[in-house]
């Protein structure tokens, strides 16, 4: 009932959908910054959606199990393997008490989420088991983890233990998630973006240069945001802005004209203009943005922002329906 | 007021356009909306959080939808619906009994109170006016933010404004309590930060085990006494 981590790796933290109703107090809603990846990855670990599991930063971690495991990873594109077997990402697989599983270094993106049959149990820490890395609190003592830190696991869900009976042969599923869900890294992808409050205060040569042009991603880049080294946009007027609510998806420009994409661990409310927001669905792309990879910006409605979100959902009911059936 | 989109997961509700010499009528309104908002419970609706001149309205797109909103709808609805729940002319009385007072010790020791002096300099008084100017002011919580459970207060003396430092320190001890230009506020938690430290209070005011999680919460009155360091000493024991 415990997982030990014999390689933390870079940046190895316990995440689920983090925190919602506490930003009246200055708790980011943190959580797993590609909650659509760690869902599908619990589906696929006969889990709950929301179960606490691993995210990964640029790899080269090292678990062990002591007991018998689904298991399921989404994200980047690493390389995960049981001894010298490599499993694929979106794919139910049994691992086996003293069972090695490492990650590598991703090729494309930077984060990854580990789904564990069961879910890590750590304590909940405002209704949440999410590690708030700013707030030291949540998780594992509030902190990423370490090598040598044991993690505690809750037991096997029946749907679990059914898949653990049937996986004893082939190990790896055949069945998976659809590869757009589980695999999101993308070489210099596009991330769709609604208007800002202050789109405004930028003028249209800027607005141009923002939905044209590429932006190269800063080494200065973590769970709090992804900063750009270039190209800078100023705006037109230097008025100061009373500060109010960011959210994860907000892209702020500081007085550097270097934008910064916010995500999870964000803080609760900044000053610097808002000029858009990358969609909710396209979050997952953003996560997995790396220094030295380039992105762009294009301009959509907050209606289809709706319509994406809204046909996602749709198909992961279906997919949800279409898992059900492989428990008999 | 206005009502805007912040993503397409949350709205900012603004009742003006700056923070100006009204900023305590500002702030009623602004948690008088907070309230109502609460009240009406939007379906869809997850979360309200109110920073000055505004409520930020989080909210959950597919529920809104599931709740009946067509999906090329769902911000013209939920703008309907927070209008509605707000109607003008109709506004309670807030009680005054539901404005608390909060005590925040703080010991102004020259171990704790980095800046003390420069921030004494720059207002060309002796470091004792500042701590009796400080201590004697009457502040309020604007918002929380900036790390877990940071209270932005008013109600700094003009005289005590003090520009933020040109670089921030890499850490700020837990508890300091300090002024970034017209505003006063305490870090809860040790942090990174770049406004003047003046003082460390020994209360834990941001507590993740506790219900709610901040002693303070906008809205919120706040004093602050002046302790000597054993008092320092005898309080952080008990917190």
């Amino acid at each position: 009932m415990q997982l030990n981590v014999t390689g933390a790796g870079f940046l190895t933290t316990i995440q689920d959908f983090g925190r919602v109703g506490f930003r009246q107090f200055g708790v980011s809603s943190g959580g797993a910054l590609d909650r659509h990846a760690l869902r599908i990855a619990n589906l696929l670990a006969g889990n709950e959606e929301n179960t606490a599991g691993l995210e990964i930063t640029h790899g080269n971690v090292r678990v062990r199990f002591n007991d018998e495991r689904i298991i399921c990873w989404c994200g980047g594109d690493y390389d995960v393997q049981i001894g010298t077997r490599l499993i694929p990402a979106g794919h139910s697989t049994l691992v086996s008490a003293s069972d090695d599983l490492s990650i590598s270094g991703p090729r494309h993106g930077c984060r990854g989420w580990l789904a564990i049959s069961g879910g890590i149990n750590v304590a909940t820490v405002l209704d949440s088991r999410s590690t708030d890395l700013r707030g030291n609190f949540g998780g594992l003592d509030g902190r990423a983890l370490r090598d040598g830190d044991i993690v505690p696991l809750s037991k096997n869900s029946e749907r679990a233990n059914v898949w653990i009976d049937n996986l004893r042969t082939e190990r790896i599923a055949q069945w998976s998630a659809p590869q757009t869900w589980s695999q999101t890294a993308t070489v210099n992808p596009v991330l769709r973006v609604v208007r800002g409050a202050d789109w405004n205060r930028f003028d249209d040569v800027t607005i141009r240069r923002f939905t044209s042009e590429a932006f190269a991603v800063s080494t200065d880049s973590d769970r709090m945001g992804v900063r750009f080294d270039g190209p800078e946009l100023h705006r037109n007027d230097d008025i100061d802005l009373v500060s109010e609510a960011v959210a994860p998806g907000t892209i702020q420009i500081p007085p550097s004209g270097r934008p910064i994409l916010l995500l999870g661990d964000c803080q609760t409310i900044g000053g610097y203009p808002k000029i858009a927001h990358v969609i909710t669905v396209d979050l997952s792309i953003a996560a997995q943005l790396r220094a030295g990879g380039h992105v762009r910006f294009s301009e959509v409605l907050i209606a289809n922002a709706h319509r994406l979100l809204l046909e996602r959902e749709s198909e992961l009911e279906r997919f949800r329906v279409g898992l059900s059936l492989r428990d008999s | 007021m206005e009502i805007i989109p912040l993503g397409d997961s949350a709205l900012i509700l603004r009742v003006g356009d700056q923070l100006d010499d009204a900023a305590e009528e500002t702030l009623n309104e602004i948690l008088e909306v907070r309230d109502r908002l609460e009240e009406a419970h939007i379906p869809g609706v997850i979360e309200l959080a109110p920073a000055y001149i505004t409520v930020a309205i989080f909210f959950d797109p597919l529920s809104v939808i599931n709740d009946g909103a067509e999906p090329d709808r769902v911000i013209e609805l939920l703008i309907q619906k927070i209008r509605e729940s707000l109607p003008p002319g109709e506004r309670k009385r807030r009680k005054k009994a539901a404005t608390r007072t909060v005590e925040i010790p703080v010991c102004y020791d020259p171990e704790f109170a980095l800046d003390l002096e420069h921030v004494a300099r720059h207002a060309h008084i002796s470091p004792g006016e500042l701590v009796d100017l400080h201590s004697t002011a009457d502040y309020r919580v604007h918002c929380l933010g900036f790390t877990p459970g940071f209270p932005y207060l008013a109600g700094l003396p003009k005289k005590l404004a003090t520009p933020r430092r040109a670089t921030p320190r890499k850490e700020v001890p837990g508890g300091s309590v300090a002024i970034g230009g017209a505003q006063a506020g305490i870090y809860p938690l040790r942090s990174p930060g770049g406004w003047n430290v003046i003082g460390r209070t020994p209360l834990r005011l941001f507590d993740p085990e506790k219900d709610p999680p901040a002693v303070l919460r906008a809205g919120d009155r706040v004093r602050f006494r002046a302790i000597t360091r054993d008092e320092f000493e005898a309080l952080k024991q008990c917190n």
